[in-house]
Protein backbone atom coordinates (compact mmCIF):
# COMPACT_ATOMS: atom_id res chain seq x y z
CA UNK A 1 0.00 0.00 0.00
CA UNK A 2 1.29 3.38 -0.74
CA UNK A 3 1.57 5.75 1.46
CA UNK A 4 -0.56 9.19 0.02
CA UNK A 5 0.56 11.48 2.78
CA UNK A 6 4.29 10.83 2.06
CA UNK A 7 3.69 10.54 -1.61
CA UNK A 8 1.86 14.06 -1.88
CA UNK A 9 4.35 15.38 0.41
CA UNK A 10 6.99 15.68 -1.94
CA UNK A 11 9.29 15.63 0.91
CA UNK A 12 7.97 19.13 1.92
CA UNK A 13 8.06 20.17 -1.87
CA UNK A 14 4.87 19.28 -2.92
CA UNK A 15 3.73 22.68 -3.58
CA UNK A 16 6.52 23.11 -6.28
CA UNK A 17 6.31 19.80 -7.89
CA UNK A 18 2.18 19.36 -8.16
CA UNK A 19 1.80 22.79 -9.69
CA UNK A 20 4.49 21.76 -12.07
CA UNK A 21 2.84 18.36 -13.00
CA UNK A 22 -0.61 20.03 -13.20
CA UNK A 23 0.14 22.96 -15.50
CA UNK A 24 1.85 20.49 -17.83
CA UNK A 25 -1.49 18.63 -17.53
CA UNK A 26 -3.66 21.27 -18.15
CA UNK A 27 -1.38 22.59 -21.10
CA UNK A 28 -1.51 19.53 -22.76
CA UNK A 29 -5.04 18.90 -22.61
CA UNK A 30 -5.52 22.11 -23.71
CA UNK A 31 -3.15 22.12 -26.51
CA UNK A 32 -5.62 18.77 -27.70
CA UNK A 33 -8.86 20.08 -26.95
CA UNK A 34 -8.40 23.08 -28.34
CA UNK A 35 -6.85 21.54 -31.66
CA UNK A 36 -9.46 18.70 -31.95
CA UNK A 37 -12.68 21.20 -31.36
CA UNK A 38 -11.81 23.38 -34.12
CA UNK A 39 -10.63 20.62 -36.79
CA UNK A 40 -14.55 19.39 -35.58
CA UNK A 41 -16.54 22.47 -36.45
CA UNK A 42 -13.98 22.80 -39.60
CA UNK A 43 -14.86 19.64 -40.84
CA UNK A 44 -18.35 20.30 -40.43
CA UNK A 45 -18.51 23.48 -42.23
CA UNK A 46 -16.07 22.18 -45.01
CA UNK A 47 -18.55 19.47 -45.18
CA UNK A 48 -21.66 21.96 -45.04
CA UNK A 49 -19.67 24.18 -47.87
CA UNK A 50 -19.06 21.39 -50.31
CA UNK A 51 -22.88 20.13 -50.26
CA UNK A 52 -24.19 23.71 -51.23
CA UNK A 53 -21.76 23.88 -53.98
CA UNK A 54 -23.13 20.10 -55.28
CA UNK A 55 -26.79 21.10 -54.84
CA UNK A 56 -26.34 24.45 -56.55
CA UNK A 57 -24.02 23.09 -59.77
CA UNK A 58 -27.53 20.17 -59.97
CA UNK A 59 -30.13 22.83 -59.91
CA UNK A 60 -28.16 24.91 -62.72
CA UNK A 61 -28.17 21.51 -64.66
CA UNK A 62 -31.80 20.59 -63.87
CA UNK A 63 -32.68 24.04 -65.96
CA UNK A 64 -31.14 24.26 -68.80
CA UNK B 1 -14.47 15.59 -58.36
CA UNK B 2 -12.35 17.34 -55.21
CA UNK B 3 -8.84 16.86 -56.44
CA UNK B 4 -9.56 17.91 -60.29
CA UNK B 5 -11.08 20.97 -59.07
CA UNK B 6 -7.74 22.25 -57.11
CA UNK B 7 -4.87 21.21 -59.60
CA UNK B 8 -2.62 23.50 -59.01
CA UNK B 9 -2.14 22.44 -55.31
CA UNK B 10 0.76 20.19 -54.17
CA UNK B 11 -0.86 16.40 -53.63
CA UNK B 12 -1.07 16.51 -49.42
CA UNK B 13 -2.16 20.40 -49.48
CA UNK B 14 -5.69 18.59 -50.57
CA UNK B 15 -7.26 18.13 -47.55
CA UNK B 16 -8.68 14.76 -48.25
CA UNK B 17 -5.12 13.44 -49.11
CA UNK B 18 -3.59 14.95 -46.39
CA UNK B 19 -6.19 13.14 -44.33
CA UNK B 20 -5.71 9.95 -45.62
CA UNK B 21 -1.88 10.47 -44.53
CA UNK B 22 -2.67 11.49 -40.98
CA UNK B 23 -5.33 8.70 -40.64
CA UNK B 24 -2.18 6.44 -41.15
CA UNK B 25 0.00 8.51 -39.10
CA UNK B 26 -1.66 9.45 -36.18
CA UNK B 27 -2.66 5.78 -34.71
CA UNK B 28 0.91 5.13 -34.42
CA UNK B 29 2.35 8.72 -32.84
CA UNK B 30 -0.98 8.55 -30.64
CA UNK B 31 0.03 5.32 -29.15
CA UNK B 32 3.67 5.98 -29.12
CA UNK B 33 2.71 9.50 -27.01
CA UNK B 34 0.40 7.58 -24.77
CA UNK B 35 3.24 4.75 -23.67
CA UNK B 36 5.57 7.28 -23.02
CA UNK B 37 4.06 9.84 -21.24
CA UNK B 38 2.40 7.00 -18.98
CA UNK B 39 5.63 5.49 -18.42
CA UNK B 40 7.26 8.46 -17.98
CA UNK B 41 5.13 9.53 -15.62
CA UNK B 42 5.35 6.41 -13.29
CA UNK B 43 9.48 6.95 -13.55
CA UNK B 44 9.16 10.24 -12.79
CA UNK B 45 6.91 10.04 -9.78
CA UNK B 46 7.35 6.96 -8.45
CA UNK B 47 10.20 4.91 -9.71
CA UNK B 48 12.69 7.12 -9.47
CA UNK B 49 15.27 8.34 -7.11
CA UNK B 50 15.07 11.77 -5.13
CA UNK B 51 18.39 13.56 -5.56
CA UNK B 52 21.01 13.88 -2.89
CA UNK B 53 20.92 17.78 -2.93
CA UNK B 54 17.59 18.98 -4.24
CA UNK B 55 15.02 16.37 -2.57
CA UNK B 56 12.00 15.41 -4.25
CA UNK B 57 12.09 18.66 -6.14
CA UNK B 58 13.81 17.54 -9.16
CA UNK B 59 11.34 15.56 -10.29
CA UNK B 60 10.38 19.42 -11.28
CA UNK B 61 13.13 18.42 -14.03
CA UNK B 62 10.95 15.60 -16.11
CA UNK B 63 8.57 18.09 -17.04
CA UNK B 64 10.90 21.23 -17.19
CA UNK B 65 13.38 19.84 -19.72
CA UNK B 66 11.38 18.05 -21.98
CA UNK B 67 9.34 21.79 -22.39
CA UNK B 68 12.49 23.37 -22.71
CA UNK B 69 13.94 20.83 -25.29
CA UNK B 70 10.30 21.56 -27.42
CA UNK B 71 10.31 24.71 -26.99
CA UNK B 72 13.59 24.92 -28.91
CA UNK B 73 13.13 22.46 -31.06
CA UNK B 74 9.81 23.36 -32.45
CA UNK B 75 10.97 26.74 -33.22
CA UNK B 76 14.02 25.16 -35.00
CA UNK B 77 11.24 23.12 -37.30
CA UNK B 78 9.27 26.05 -37.86
CA UNK B 79 12.36 27.96 -38.95
CA UNK B 80 13.20 25.04 -41.43
CA UNK B 81 9.68 25.31 -42.91
CA UNK B 82 9.42 29.21 -42.78
CA UNK B 83 12.93 28.57 -45.24
CA UNK B 84 11.10 25.93 -47.36
CA UNK B 85 7.70 28.69 -47.52
CA UNK B 86 9.77 31.13 -48.78
CA UNK B 87 11.75 29.38 -51.32
CA UNK B 88 9.24 26.62 -52.88
CA UNK B 89 6.52 28.27 -51.75
CA UNK B 90 4.99 24.67 -51.00
CA UNK B 91 2.01 25.39 -48.75
CA UNK B 92 2.00 23.03 -46.37
CA UNK B 93 5.47 24.49 -45.04
CA UNK B 94 3.84 27.73 -44.72
CA UNK B 95 0.97 26.46 -42.92
CA UNK B 96 3.10 24.05 -40.69
CA UNK B 97 4.73 27.45 -39.31
CA UNK B 98 1.21 28.58 -38.07
CA UNK B 99 -0.03 25.05 -36.74
CA UNK B 100 2.66 24.78 -34.98
CA UNK B 101 3.71 28.01 -33.28
CA UNK B 102 0.36 27.70 -30.34
CA UNK B 103 2.08 24.37 -29.99
CA UNK B 104 6.09 25.97 -29.12
CA UNK B 105 4.14 28.76 -27.38
CA UNK B 106 2.42 26.47 -24.63
CA UNK B 107 5.77 24.17 -24.40
CA UNK B 108 7.76 27.82 -23.82
CA UNK B 109 5.19 28.56 -20.73
CA UNK B 110 5.45 25.23 -19.46
CA UNK B 111 8.89 25.51 -19.12
CA UNK B 112 8.97 29.21 -17.95
CA UNK B 113 6.56 28.37 -15.25
CA UNK B 114 8.29 25.11 -14.07
CA UNK B 115 11.26 26.64 -13.79
CA UNK B 116 9.88 28.82 -11.74
CA UNK B 117 8.55 26.17 -9.58
CA UNK B 118 11.94 24.92 -9.39
CA UNK B 119 13.74 27.90 -8.60
CA UNK B 120 11.98 29.28 -5.57
CA UNK B 121 12.74 25.90 -3.86
CA UNK B 122 16.37 25.79 -5.24
CA UNK B 123 17.59 29.41 -5.46
CA UNK B 124 15.24 31.28 -3.35
CA UNK B 125 13.87 33.21 -6.47
CA UNK B 126 10.68 32.70 -8.69
CA UNK B 127 12.80 34.59 -11.22
CA UNK B 128 16.07 35.96 -12.67
CA UNK B 129 17.01 37.84 -15.09
CA UNK B 130 20.02 36.06 -16.30
CA UNK B 131 21.18 35.22 -19.50
CA UNK B 132 19.28 31.44 -19.57
CA UNK B 133 15.88 32.80 -18.02
CA UNK B 134 15.90 35.85 -20.47
CA UNK B 135 16.33 34.41 -23.64
CA UNK B 136 14.00 31.99 -23.02
CA UNK B 137 11.70 34.26 -22.06
CA UNK B 138 12.26 36.46 -25.63
CA UNK B 139 11.67 32.63 -27.04
CA UNK B 140 8.21 33.09 -25.69
CA UNK B 141 7.43 36.54 -26.96
CA UNK B 142 9.34 35.47 -30.14
CA UNK B 143 5.99 32.92 -30.45
CA UNK B 144 3.44 35.58 -29.57
CA UNK B 145 4.72 37.93 -31.90
CA UNK B 146 4.09 34.90 -34.48
CA UNK B 147 0.72 34.27 -33.47
CA UNK B 148 -0.17 38.00 -33.68
CA UNK B 149 1.42 38.30 -36.74
CA UNK B 150 0.03 35.60 -38.83
CA UNK B 151 -3.75 37.26 -38.63
CA UNK B 152 -2.82 40.45 -38.91
CA UNK B 153 -3.19 40.83 -42.37
CA UNK B 154 -6.29 40.17 -44.59
CA UNK B 155 -4.83 38.42 -47.13
CA UNK B 156 -3.69 35.12 -45.12
CA UNK B 157 -0.82 34.64 -47.37
CA UNK B 158 0.61 37.90 -46.58
CA UNK B 159 0.32 37.35 -42.65
CA UNK B 160 1.79 33.70 -43.03
CA UNK B 161 4.75 35.46 -44.91
CA UNK B 162 5.34 37.81 -42.67
CA UNK B 163 5.04 35.17 -40.06
CA UNK B 164 7.90 32.75 -41.92
CA UNK B 165 10.33 36.59 -41.55
CA UNK B 166 9.51 37.40 -38.04
CA UNK B 167 10.89 33.70 -37.34
CA UNK B 168 13.07 33.42 -39.22
CA UNK B 169 15.04 36.83 -37.51
CA UNK B 170 13.91 35.75 -34.32
CA UNK B 171 16.18 31.80 -35.15
CA UNK B 172 19.02 34.18 -33.42
CA UNK B 173 17.42 33.26 -30.48
CA UNK B 174 18.39 29.50 -30.35
CA UNK B 175 21.82 29.53 -30.08
CA UNK B 176 21.99 32.14 -27.76
CA UNK B 177 19.43 30.07 -25.14
CA UNK B 178 22.03 27.08 -25.90
CA UNK B 179 24.66 28.59 -25.23
CA UNK B 180 23.90 31.03 -22.56
CA UNK B 181 24.81 29.08 -19.96
CA UNK B 182 28.59 28.60 -21.00
CA UNK B 183 28.75 32.51 -22.70
CA UNK B 184 27.45 34.23 -19.16
CA UNK B 185 28.01 33.29 -15.64
CA UNK B 186 24.39 31.79 -15.14
CA UNK B 187 22.21 30.97 -11.96
CA UNK B 188 20.70 28.44 -14.50
CA UNK B 189 22.97 25.45 -14.33
CA UNK B 190 24.98 24.25 -17.77
CA UNK B 191 23.85 21.57 -19.73
CA UNK B 192 23.99 18.18 -18.21
CA UNK B 193 22.46 16.56 -20.97
CA UNK B 194 24.25 17.80 -24.51
CA UNK B 195 27.89 18.13 -23.53
CA UNK B 196 30.72 16.74 -25.20
CA UNK B 197 31.63 13.99 -23.07
CA UNK B 198 27.61 12.66 -22.74
CA UNK B 199 24.85 13.20 -20.42
CA UNK B 200 26.10 13.38 -16.79
CA UNK B 201 22.74 12.44 -15.84
CA UNK B 202 22.43 8.96 -13.29
CA UNK B 203 21.01 6.22 -15.57
CA UNK B 204 17.69 6.33 -12.89
CA UNK B 205 17.00 9.82 -13.51
CA UNK B 206 17.92 9.99 -16.94
CA UNK B 207 15.37 6.68 -17.92
CA UNK B 208 12.32 9.16 -17.08
CA UNK B 209 13.62 12.16 -18.92
CA UNK B 210 14.32 10.44 -22.09
CA UNK B 211 10.92 8.86 -21.40
CA UNK B 212 9.40 12.19 -21.24
CA UNK B 213 11.25 13.82 -24.24
CA UNK B 214 10.48 11.36 -26.29
CA UNK B 215 6.53 11.52 -24.89
CA UNK B 216 6.77 14.83 -25.51
CA UNK B 217 7.87 14.80 -28.74
CA UNK B 218 5.10 12.12 -30.33
CA UNK B 219 2.21 14.21 -28.59
CA UNK B 220 3.64 17.40 -30.41
CA UNK B 221 3.87 15.06 -33.86
CA UNK B 222 0.26 13.70 -33.69
CA UNK B 223 -1.52 16.93 -32.44
CA UNK B 224 0.72 19.22 -35.24
CA UNK B 225 -0.75 16.74 -37.93
CA UNK B 226 -4.34 17.66 -36.36
CA UNK B 227 -3.73 20.99 -36.73
CA UNK B 228 -2.15 20.96 -40.13
CA UNK B 229 -5.31 19.24 -41.77
CA UNK B 230 -7.34 21.93 -39.58
CA UNK B 231 -5.21 25.01 -41.08
CA UNK B 232 -5.65 22.95 -45.00
CA UNK B 233 -9.71 22.68 -44.11
CA UNK B 234 -9.82 26.56 -43.49
CA UNK B 235 -7.76 27.50 -46.31
CA UNK B 236 -10.32 25.12 -48.15
CA UNK B 237 -13.49 26.99 -46.59
CA UNK B 238 -12.26 30.57 -47.67
CA UNK B 239 -11.51 29.07 -51.16
CA UNK B 240 -15.40 27.68 -50.84
CA UNK B 241 -16.30 31.03 -49.53
CA UNK B 242 -14.45 33.40 -52.26
CA UNK B 243 -16.11 31.41 -54.88
CA UNK B 244 -19.84 31.54 -53.37
CA UNK B 245 -19.45 35.69 -53.15
CA UNK B 246 -17.82 36.18 -56.84
CA UNK B 247 -21.14 34.20 -58.66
Amino acid sequence: MIDFTTFFSMGGYGAYVWPAYGLTALAFAGMLGWTLLTLKSRRREEQALSAAGRNKRSRRGVKS
Amino acid sequence: MTTARIPLLHRYANPAAFGRLAAKVLPWTTALAILLLGLGSYFALFASPPDYQQGESVRIMYVHVPAAIMSEVVYGMMAAAAVAGIIWKHALADLFVKAAAPLGAAFTFVCLVAGSLWGKPMWGAWWVWDARLTSELILFFLYLGYLALVDAFDDPQRGLRAGAILVLVGVVDLPIIKFSVDWWNTLHQPASLMTLSGPKVDPSMLLPLMLMIGGFMAFFVSVVVLRLESELLARRIRAWRTATSEE
